[in-house]
């Protein structure tokens, strides 16, 4: 389980998420970018290639392993 | 100094409240601890669940591409909080410096930052809105009812409202194949966000795939069938529309009521800060202990001659709180001003809308690259003899540059060639915005004038 | 005389560290020597005119005496017109879409993913046939065969031709290199006359696809009928010799300069042995580090720019060295450190704007690759010349050969 959200403000639409991962990323049109939140741990590997390939570095990847840290109802 | 020994104290044990537990709050949480700030935190939020993020709510949720119980807001680090989640606050003792629960507790705090945000504006008439079949979007709750009545295959979806939301909700039922109608009360689809030349080429847009644009036209009642189903929806130019499903998008209500009568300045146009994000009382005096941040907050930018904005954007949210969070645990000399250019972005029928500055402040628009009938443009916006915004189709790598010339305050109209300017792009032309004192749901930037102090706002629904 | 900063860079004797170059040359951001280019080499400054609308890449846009034109600048007088790569919007808009149209998303999203397996394959093969293993030219057996045999496959190129498009290749890669001294008219006899010969062939093997098309980007590229139609001709073969030359003659060299860098980091690639994904940001930080494409030497101001208080007048020639932005310390904090853990390394590598690499994801997973499965499979991988000896490329720049040697090669 990891949660993403992508800063579309920074976004220019250069698709490399989309290329490395498109179980995860794909492009809508030329420049829009659509994404699962909540990816396949599956998937894991091509989402840090995904994510490091970011030529503006958008792509925010959950930095915490403890599920929600004990919200209550979470997750 | 003594100073120093107060906000030692503050950082090593004081007590924080966050009220408000989306992006703003979380993303304040974060920076707070990423600052040094070991006391106690708490995140109060009126939703049952962990903080999430709302952008793929009307994109990937309503194409059946993500779930909307799955978009929780990626942790960037751990916050350490205590969580008090699905019980709204509804007061604020600004003298005893604490937070009313719903449920009747209290929770005090030595800093408060406000990170309410809004919620969808309901449609007006209660016993229409509360037909089976009408929607509004903004909750992760929302989105998932909506949703799933989009996949029982709906015969038509009405969107009530052609702003960025509504658009997005039509194009996604038209990706889906559903049939849909706008109505919109303006002359096009985003012209109080964009202005009608950028808005005739969204228009172009929503005809070209499939959808029943109506504009300059008010739903003026919906109608239900006798088991409490929405069936059809009446038009003011006389005209009814069958439908059974209906989006209400008329834009946001600032979710400021519960600090009526506390003494801030909040009130329906969102919560007076000062450049800090410090929170005005209502007697036009900055707090130093109580903050805002996000769309629920209302601050003075020194690029927009110092207006009160206060902006549903998703970036300002980030920005905003990260500057609330460092202020809050800093000393006066080194706090930050919020100075970020707005931007925000929509996607919508296959085209990547992104703006920077304010359009909605522009008098004049010059299309400086591109043109508008490929769709792939940049517009820059004018106002007073200077750049002070911008919007691109599909050419956002470009943005980055116009952003410069508004934080330049360059003059309009630039004066420069650039590559592919077409024959349309040479002179400024009127940027087509509708009357500011027409009640509008289109900009996701409200001007809200220059007082601190000012509560006068009243919505009224033409419907 | 001192030679100048803009003749050192090109002077072959510096290639092999033109970093100290580049610290002299970021002293003024902006460097203009008479009669020459104006030479950007600070990273803000360049990232925000790599964004700028008065930059031109249409090399047709250089006011005469202004710069040394490059090869492709005179359309009348080549065999083919200008690739994207030269060109402005909106025809580069159009021919880079349609081009991407048959590569990556929204319409091919799974091209390049999908080639994961064959990747691992070549390198595979390519590591198996490796000779002497105290005595390997990694540039010759490895990653100059590598990238070729991954651009011919994607294209449809046959491997065999390799030979006969070598030599265009390198020519036509040499004259991307920017030289104030050269006889132009020489230089521009020979690009032509490769360009000419690459020409005449891509067309012999378009019309071969035209009437066989396969899955391979030629053949799509060539019966394709997208929302913008079909390429012309003329297009499809200034496009084809882009995709064939940048595919041929870049990766080679952040192979080879990213094995050279590990090598000379046996810590990282210790540490790359036995945890393969640090190959990753391993990748990035090289393109921050010894960029494969040191600088872009073909770009033309449509207006006055005022950078840095310094105006750039219209129609001058603009150097944008990314490998110097790269270094710059007001942006990365110990810049001539290698360091693959840095939490933010958003390079200049690939270009960024509009222009910005068109192959990236294709080499991103090529360089992971390959540097991973060497670190793994190379026992005690050591260099034999230090520093290599380098390509004459100022621009495309990396060894012509590294020598290396190791005690084995595990399976």
């Amino acid at each position: 389980m990891v949660s993403i959200a992508v800063d579309l403000n920074r976004c220019q639409g250069y698709a490399q998420c989309a290329f490395l991962a498109p179980e995860i990323f794909t492009m809508h049109g030329d420049e829009a970018l659509l994404y699962d939140p909540d990816p396949d741990e599956a998937h894991r590997e091509k989402l840090a290639q995904a994510a490091a390939a970011c030529p503006v570095q958008a792509i925010l990847v959950d930095a915490v392993d403890e599920p929600a840290e004990a919200v209550p109802g979470g997750r | 100094m003594v100073g120093d020994g107060v906000l030692e104290q503050l950082k090593r044990e004081g007590r924080i409240v966050v009220v408000g537990a989306s992006l703003a709050g979380l993303r304040a949480a974060e920076t707070l601890r990423a600052m040094g700030f070991a006391g106690s935190l708490t995140m109060i939020g009126d939703e049952p669940c962990e903080p999430y993020d709302r952008p793929p709510l009307s994109k990937g949720v309503l194409l059946g591409r993500a779930r909307a119980e799955r978009t929780a807001l990626p942790r960037l680090r751990s916050v350490d909080a205590t969580w008090r989640l699905g019980v709204p606050a509804t007061g604020l003792d600004m003298a005893a410096k604490r937070v009313r629960l719903a449920d009747g507790d209290e929770v005090p705090y030595d800093r408060l930052l406000i990170a309410t945000g809004v919620r969808a504006r309901p449609w007006p008439r209660e016993e229409e809105a509360e037909l089976d079949g009408v929607f509004v979007l903004r909750t992760r709750d929302e989105a998932a009812a909506l949703a799933r009545r989009l996949d029982e295959g709906p015969h038509r979806v009405l969107v009530i409202g052609g702003g960025f939301a509504g658009s997005e909700v039509a194009s996604a039922c038209r990706e889906r194949g559903i049939p849909v109608t706008v109505a919109e009360r303006g002359a096009a689809p985003l012209v109080g966000a964009l202005g009608g030349v950028v808005a005739a080429v969204a228009a172009g847009l929503q005809r070209e795939h499939g959808v029943d644009l109506r504009c300059g036209v008010m739903v003026t009642a919906l109608e239900g069938d006798a088991s409490g189903r929405v069936r059809a929806a009446h038009l003011s130019d006389g005209s009814t529309v069958e439908t059974d499903v209906v989006v209400v998008s008329l834009g946001a209500l600032r979710n400021t009521e519960w600090l009526y009568g506390s003494g801030l300045g909040a009130g329906p146009r969102g919560i007076a800060c000062d450049a800090g994000c410090r929170a005005f009382d209502i007697r036009g005096i900055v707090t130093d202990d109580i903050y805002a941040a996000g769309d629920v907050a209302r601050c003075p930018h020194p690029l927009f001659g110092y207006q009160f904005l206060s902006l549903e954007h998703w970036g300002n949210a980030v920005a905003q709180a990260g500057i609330a969070a460092h202020n809050m645990v800093s000393e006066s000399v080194d706090r930050l001003p919020h100075m970020d250019v707005p931007a925000f972005w929509s996607s919508q029928f296959g085209v990547n809308i992104k703006s920077v500055g304010v359009p909605s402040m522009g008098t004049e628009i010059l299309i400086s690259q591109g043109s508008l009938d490929s769709r792939r443009f940049v517009g820059v916006y004018g106002y007073q003899g200077r750049v002070i915004g911008a919007v691109s189709f599909d050419h956002g790598r470009w943005l980055p540059f116009y952003q410069e010339l508004i934080e330049r305050t360059a003059p309009f109209p630039p004066q420069f060639p650039t590559v592919d300017r077409h024959a349309g792009g040479q002179r400024p032309v009127d940027a087509d915005f509708p009357d500011p004192s027409v009640p509008s749901h289109g900009p996701t930037v409200t001007l809200s004038g220059y007082s601190p102090a000012d509560r006068r706002m009243t919505f009224t629904p033409a419907h | 005389m001192t030679p100048t900063l803009l003749h050192q860079i090109l002077d072959y004797a510096n290639r092999a560290d033109p970093y100290p170059i580049y610290e002299e040359l970021r002293k003024t951001p902006v460097h203009h020597e008479t009669d020459g280019a104006y030479v950007i080499s600070t990273y803000y400054e360049i990232r925000s005119l790599l964004h700028d609308p008065r930059i031109s890449s249409d090399a047709r846009n250089v006011a005469s005496g202004n710069a040394d034109p490059p090869a492709e600048s005179a359309p009348e007088e080549s065999a083919l017109p200008p690739s994207f790569l030269r060109l402005d919007p909106p025809e580069h808009d159009r021919l880079r879409r349609m081009t991407n149209r048959h590569f990556g998303p929204p319409h091919s999203p799974h091209r390049v993913d999908g080639m994961r397996p064959e990747l691992h394959d070549i390198v595979g093969g390519l590591i198996d046939g490796l000779g002497d293993p105290g005595r390997i030219d990694l540039v010759e057996e490895f990653s100059y065969p590598f990238p070729v045999t991954v651009i011919c496959r994607l294209l449809g190129v046959p491997r065999e031709d390799e030979a006969r498009f070598h030599t265009w290749a390198d020519t036509l890669a040499a004259s991307l290199d920017p030289d104030p001294d050269a006889d132009p008219a020489e230089r521009g006899k020979d690009a032509h006359e490769a360009r000419m010969a690459l020409g005449m062939y891509l067309a012999g093997l378009i019309e071969e696809r035209r009437k066989n098309p396969g899955d391979d980007m030629l053949s799509q590229l060539a019966t394709a009928k997208g929302q913008d139609g079909p390429m012309t001709t003329m297009e499809l073969l200034s496009t084809a010799a882009l995709l064939l030359i940048a595919g041929h003659e870049t990766t080679v060299n952040l192979i080879s300069n990213g094995m050279l860098t590990l090598l000379r980091h046996p810590e990282v690639l210790q540490r790359l042995r036995t945890e393969p994904r640090l190959a990753v940001p391993i990748v990035e930080e090289l393109l921050r580090f010894e960029p494969p494409v040191q600088l872009l030497p073909g770009r033309t101001a449509l207006a006055d720019i005022e950078v840095r208080g310094v105006t750039i007048p219209e129609g001058s020639a603009l150097w944008l060295v990314l490998a110097s932005g790269n270094r710059d310390p007001q942006r990365f904090e110990n810049p001539d450190r290698f360091d693959p853990d840095r939490p933010d390394i958003q390079h200049l590598g690939l270009g960024s704007g509009i222009h910005s690499c068109f192959g990236a994801p294709v080499a991103r997973l090529e360089a992971q690759l390959a540097l991973a499965e060497l670190a793994r499979r190379l026992e005690n991988p050591r260099l034999l010349d230090d520093p290599p000896e380098y390509r004459q490329n100022a621009v495309l720049r990396g060894p012509r050969h590294l020598r290396i040697a190791c005690d084995g090669i595990r399976p």
